[in-house]
């Protein structure tokens, strides 16, 4: 850690601590959560916008939302157990047969002891070859029995895993982009790994330890009150105290494994994040104050942990002093009764052995707790994902498109929008594009243009109005017709590791490779893709990170074009491109869009040139519309823009 | 998908010695040596009065009970009491150290491993997946974990244990004894078996574990691509593939679990069977008595438990040991990029700032084709360079270059004569202001993403600087420079995000600035304002930036033109214009084809090139090096594409 590093100074207009409810930003009023963390960790991440940006939206603070989560969870395991009943029957049958050949075991010892000597002195060893067999048939019984339930329960463990895995990832692609905006990546990685491996946990070890634990206390406290009912009736006073002591660990615990969660959740959201644009961390030599944030972030995930694992490093001898306090009141007791004659020394004595073997299953039992308790609380988060209803969802009886070709008529009937309750990015927008036309859209930042664009992708729902393709509602189209209606390309050019090629195809899974080389040709990526080492077949590693951000933009276009769909968005799409380049792109468009809708975004002028029509857009509303020659010849801001534009290009 | 491995050494480090890696945590352990002892003592005592209740509690029945002495009996049972609660005591005071001991030995790697990361350069960062990363230092470190607080504490205790209880059984019968002891050999192949098995099923398991978070990982970065494109289907059976190889290796690794440790009950099993039977007939021999018989067995069966869990035990050790393999691969992997022993540090007032290229040469480890080919290039103190150049011609490359985020690969740079290599890393990277192409924000406050490289900026320092970068909208935000901003924040324009980066880099008071293409994603009319601001602070700082139109050029006092990588002409804007037709092509803004009517893409590129006659470093550039020699077709095109 650097001298400089120590000196870190904090803005003073950076708001106190404490909770502030901004009026209007949701219904929900309460935006501070209690911190746990030290405040220079409150302070460098800032004030989310949305007060629910750590979590989902079943998991509120109150102790109602945390009970239904907890029910909620219960059900989703309960759920996830149902189709595997029958083979976790088997289970618990291999697991009795093995415990029932494990405690013959001893038996036949003592029976070989008993019967097979006296005749083998006599010669006769039939009784000691009988019981040696009998052994030897029970201890094949164990290892096959053992040997089936261990790997039947790895088999139902890992299926329920999988399971749950898919799932929570299925839902996760179905949630909308403005819950992955306020979830974060590093949240839902957390989730589906961290949350995943805890539950893991539980499903690793653990299953046989509950059922022989439970097993061994039923049949043992059978046999205690069999022996002695006073006794016995003496050893159930312990059963208040275990309750009370279980009932303080489960609360507690419950709590500390939450908190685990969100502990190791902050931690893997910075430790991603950090690693992710580490070539900024470098450049500005942010490491030291990185390293600072993450020693908080670890340490508080220590000290979660920690406070964890002391719950149980209490509650585990606190059973086992509850099991020898009992065991020396019986003591007393039955001695006293014994010495007063009203009990044989030699029950007191084979209650005593019971007894132990009474208390000591416990021990297992706690640790299955402890381990239930954890899983349980990654099985809260993962409930509050899967509770999440998409807030773009799917209709359940979509309307398909009109068939037909030349379609792609794009309507938007008084919108308006805000990705905020007090922040309106559109209000009533009007605005309706024939089939075929391209539009271009200008205007100021934070005017709404990316906000049309993502509308007419559907990321979002407006808030009041509708946005129609050929006359149908967004939002009862099929997800999979509106995708291959509607393809939006941004700046933004994720590229999945694979191959160009596969990233290509990502527009169109079904094209084969002369279609891919087609689209890259056509966009002009052709070139430069031959020229990689391994051409179509070179992999993209790690978000493309061998890629220009030209030819990463090229890629994105080639899939574009080639997932051809009726209305094509570009929000800012050909910004990292050189001249020339962009301007092959846009030759290429100016043919793809001849025949179809087209949605642009751009800054530079010369992209808005060639459409059809120019919409100046300021503060959500449409302030100039018509076409460029006319607009720009008139006295209006696309006039404006345009001379500037006309100026900077000298 | 296979892990992204390369950059890796060797894969599994050493076959010979699979503990080797988890041996060399132990500087870790040693802060926890003394609470270890303890703990160990703690746990052998927690044992030996868990053995010695049921003693005692025998005493009491033979003792006071038959022989109805009361005093005895309260005697007694009050130690019986004691002995109890000692041994819950102990329990607790094991279960308690140990927790400390490993969830801050845990903390201490993981803090460890993480600054190890940070100083590896970008191109590690490029090759291995943060998925993978991640999973070494959550699952792989609390796999560790559990094998130091539990896993080797049991194994000692469990060998212990053992130990002793065949040392009582030779000293009870020999030749018996000596059977049981036997046993250990078969109980040492099959661990031994297991072990090598297991360890690869373990290894298995963690990669794909870590490519399940990469797969995550990377649907999170490509959420918004998967959305536009609708393929959620596909990525979900991409990821349904990677979760079925990872359940798949988890069955084998149960079957493989459930086979030795079903053997670990046999062999005791057996061996008890065999006792029986030698012990039998030895008794009816008259060899043996029957109650010597008995206590054998009975002290046998103590050997049940420690055997049995063996198979657990082994296994948890085996995954530690691959766990630990994969941690110390990436801690094992030197940063290549690092401060020379004898590195000076320049202060900021002394640093003139004249930046030169000599020879420098790039390429990417593993890539067959060098970016750049020895450039040479001299920026003047003061001086502002363009870099102008198609797509993919190493422009971005080179910028980063100065920051030594990578690494030239031949010739040097220099910064006021010094060699960079030669300074501190911090001291240069103190010198340099970066805003890169893609501008990254942290979800972190608007006050922490600008103050990045200067953490002691004030805040006349901040607001001049959003003034200039035109990013004022940041103090209209909900929680002004509160507010978060980033992913988890605000979502920010892709023109806001540029301007933040770019008032983060002016922010630093840079002696160079490098830029690369900083103004792409503004519109006009803020483009010309921050370049008016920008133009204020460039006539006293060297800078280089990267450029892709000619309004943004105008900020430059010399173009470079780069080609293939290698700098082909230089000079001023209209000079180039005027002289070289490949950078006239580059960056011209006149439209090739006047009506932008649509011309089939092929035939695009020869109206833009003027032939061969004009094509090649022109007289007029002042440019000294390896002149290019006339654009033949294949240059032409890649000029283009």
């Amino acid at each position: 850690m650097t001298a400089a590093d120590a000196t870190v100074r904090s803005p003073e207009d950076e708001p106190a601590d404490e909770p502030v409810s901004r009026p209007g930003t949701t219904g929900r009023g309460t935006a501070g959560r209690p911190t746990r963390t030290a405040p220079d960790l409150d302070r460098w991440r800032g004030r989310a916008t949305d007060p629910e940006a750590d979590r989902s939206r079943a998991e509120e603070a109150t102790p109602e939302a945390l009970a239904r989560l907890r029910a909620r969870s219960r059900a989703l395991l309960r759920d996830l157990l149902r189709p595997h009943r029958h083979r976790l029957g088997a289970a618990v049958g291999l697991l009795l047969a093995q415990n029932a050949a494990a405690m013959s075991g001893p038996y036949l010892v003592m029976l070989g002891i008993d019967r097979a000597i006296g005749p083998l002195r006599a010669g006769d060893s039939g009784p000691l070859v009988a019981i040696a067999g009998a052994f030897a048939a029970a201890a094949l019984t164990e290892y096959a029995a053992r040997r089936g339930f261990l790997a039947l329960s790895a088999r139902i463990g890992q299926a329920i895993l999988l399971e749950l895995r898919q799932r929570v990832y299925g839902h996760f692609l179905r949630l909308s982009v403005g819950f992955h905006e306020r979830y974060t990546s590093g949240r839902m990685i957390s989730r589906l790994t961290s949350d995943l491996d805890s539950i893991a946990e539980l499903v690793d070890g653990g299953v046989d330890s509950l059922v022989l634990a439970a097993l061994s206390i039923l049949s043992v406290a059978g046999i205690l009150l069999w022996l002695d009912p006073p006794l016995a009736a003496v050893t159930l006073l312990a059963f208040p105290f275990l309750f009370w002591l279980s009932r303080w660990f489960a609360r507690a615990s419950a709590g500390a494994y939450r908190r685990t969660r969100e502990a190791v959740a902050l931690l893997i959201v910075h430790f991603v994040e950090s690693l992710r644009g580490i070539r900024a961390v470098q450049a500005y030599r942010r490491e030291p104050r990185n390293q600072r944030i993450f020693a908080a972030v670890n340490d508080d995930y220590r000290r979660t942990s920690l406070h964890a694992f002391r719950l149980i490093a209490t509650y585990s001898p606190g059973i086992k002093v509850i099991g020898n306090v009992t065991v020396a009141v019986v003591l007393g007791y039955g001695g006293t009764r014994v010495l007063g004659g009203g009990m044989e020394v030699g029950v007191l004595a084979a209650f005593l052995l019971y007894l132990r073997r009474f208390f000591e299953p416990m021990q297992e039992l706690s640790q299955f707790y402890n381990s239930l308790q954890s899983a349980t609380a990654a099985l809260e988060k993962l409930a509050g994902v899967l509770d999440e209803r998409p807030a773009v969802a799917e209709p359940a009886r979509p309307t398909p498109l009109p068939a037909g070709p030349g379609r792609g008529a794009v309507e938007f009937r008084s919108v308006s929008f805000g990705y905020r309750a007090d922040g309106p990015v559109l209000t009533g927008l009007d605005l309706t594009v024939p089939a075929g036309q391209t539009v271009a859209l200008v205007g100021p930042t934070g005017a709404g243009k990316s906000t049309v664009a993502k509308l007419l992708a559907r990321f979002h729902d407006p808030d009041a109005g509708t946005v129609h393709l050929d006359g149908v509602d967004l939002r009862d189209l099929a997800d999979a017709e509106l995708r291959r209606a509607v393809v939006l390309v941004t700046q933004e050019n994720h590229l999945f590791s694979g191959s160009v090629a596969e990233n290509i195809r990502f527009g169109r899974p079904g094209a084969d490779d002369a279609a891919v080389r087609a689209a890259a040709r056509a966009i002009g990526a052709h070139d430069f893709i031959s020229a990689l080492p391994d051409g179509y077949d070179t992999q993209v590693r790690r978000r493309g990170g061998r890629l220009s951000a030209g030819q990463r933009q090229l890629v994105a276009f080639a899939r574009a074009f080639l997932a051809d769909p009726r209305v094509l968005v570009l929000d800012e799409a050909t910004s990292s491109l050189d001249v020339p380049t962009e301007r092959l792109v846009q030759r290429a468009l100016a043919t793809v869009l001849r025949d179809r809708t087209a949605l642009v975004i751009a800054h530079r002028l010369s992209t808005v040139e060639t459409a059809d029509r120019v919409l100046v857009l300021d503060g959500g509303r449409i302030v100039e519309d018509g076409p460029p020659d006319r607009l720009a010849g008139a006295d209006g801001r696309y006039a404006a823009l345009h001379r500037q534009w006309r100026d900077s290009l000298h | 998908m296979p892990a992204e491995s390369d950059g890796d050494p060797a894969h599994p480090a050493d076959r010979a010695r699979p503990l080797r890696n988890l041996w060399r945590f132990r500087p870790y352990l040693r802060p926890y040596a003394a609470q270890f002892c303890w703990l160990l003592a703690a746990a052998l005592a927690g044992t030996g009065a868990s053995l010695a209740v049921p003693l005692v509690v025998q005493r009491v029945v033979d003792g006071p009970i038959a022989r109805h002495d009361p005093a005895g009996l309260v005697r007694l049972g009050g130690l019986a009491l004691l002995l109890g609660l000692a041994e819950a005591l102990l329990v607790f005071i094991r279960r308690w150290t140990q927790s400390s001991s490993s969830v801050g030995m845990e903390a201490a790697i993981r803090a460890d491993v993480y600054a190890h990361l940070q100083r590896l350069p970008p191109g590690f960062h490029d090759r291995w997946q943060t998925g993978q990363l991640l999973s070494r230092v959550t699952n792989d470190l609390s796999v560790i974990r559990r094998f130091l607080s539990f896993g080797l504490l049991f194994l000692v205790l469990n060998l212990v244990t053992y130990a002793a209880v065949v040392v009582l059984l030779i000293r009870l019968h020999p030749a018996l004894g000596a059977l049981v002891a036997a046993s250990a050999v078969p109980l040492f192949l099959i661990s031994r078996r297991f072990g090598r098995y297991y360890h690869g099923a373990s290894r298995r398991m963690q990669d794909q574990r870590g490519d399940v978070a990469t797969l995550v990982e990377e649907t999170a970065q490509g959420l918004r691509t998967m959305k536009a494109y609708g393929r959620g289907p596909e990525l979900a059976t991409r990821f349904g593939a990677g979760a079925r190889a990872l359940h798949d290796t988890g069955v084998a690794k149960g079957r493989l679990l459930a086979r030795t440790s079903a053997l670990f009950d046999l062999v005791p099993n057996l061996t008890l069977g065999v006792v029986l039977v030698a012990g039998a007939t030895a008794a009816a021999r008259g060899a043996l008595t029957i109650g010597e018989l008995v206590a054998f067995v009975s002290l046998q069966l103590m050997l049940t438990w420690p055997v049995q869990s063996l198979g657990w035990i082994i296994a948890n050790g085996q995954e530690a040991a691959t766990a630990a393999d994969r941690i110390q691969e990436v801690l094992d992997i030197r940063p290549s990029i690092v401060d020379a022993p004898d590195a000076v540090a320049l202060a900021r007032p002394a640093v003139c700032g004249r930046l030169v290229f000599d020879r420098v040469s790039f390429h990417y480890p593993g890539a067959p084709t060098p970016v750049l080919r020895e450039i040479d290039l001299t920026v003047e103190p003061g001086e502002t360079l363009a870099l102008v150049g198609a797509t993919g011609t190493g422009k971005s490359t080179l910028l980063s270059l100065v920051p030594r985020l990578h690494e030239v690969t031949g010739g040097r740079i220099t910064l006021d004569g010094h060699d960079l290599r030669e300074l501190r890393l911090s001291s240069l990277r103190r010198l340099v202001g970066v805003a890169f192409e893609e501008p990254t924000l942290f979800s972190m406050s608007v006050w922490e993403n600008l103050t990045l490289g200067r953490p002691d900026a004030d805040e006349d320092d901040v607001r001049a600087a959003l003034a200039l970068a035109q990013a004022d909208f940041v103090y209209k935000l909900p929680w002004g420079l509160a507010t978060r901003v980033g992913e988890q924040g605000l979502t920010l324009s892709g023109g806001q995000r540029q301007r933040l980066a770019l008032a983060r880099a002016v922010l630093g008071r840079p002696a160079l600035l490098v830029l690369d293409d900083p103004l792409s994603a503004l519109d006009v009319h803020t483009e010309a304002l921050v370049e008016t601001a920008l133009r204020r602070v460039l006539r006293d700082t060297t800078a280089l930036l990267v450029v892709h139109r000619p309004s943004t050029v105008a900020l430059a006092d010399r173009v470079a033109l780069l080609e293939r990588g290698r700098i082909t002409a230089i000079g001023t804007h209209s000079r180039l214009l005027a002289d070289v037709p490949a950078y006239r092509a580059v960056l011209s803004a006149e439209p090739p084809t006047p009506s932008g009517a649509p011309t089939a893409p092929a035939a695009g590129p020869t109206t833009l090139h003027a032939g061969p006659a004009t094509s090649g470093a022109g007289p007029a550039t002042p440019y000294a090096g390896p002149t290019r020699p006339a654009a033949g077709p294949d240059e032409r095109g890649l000029v283009l594409s």
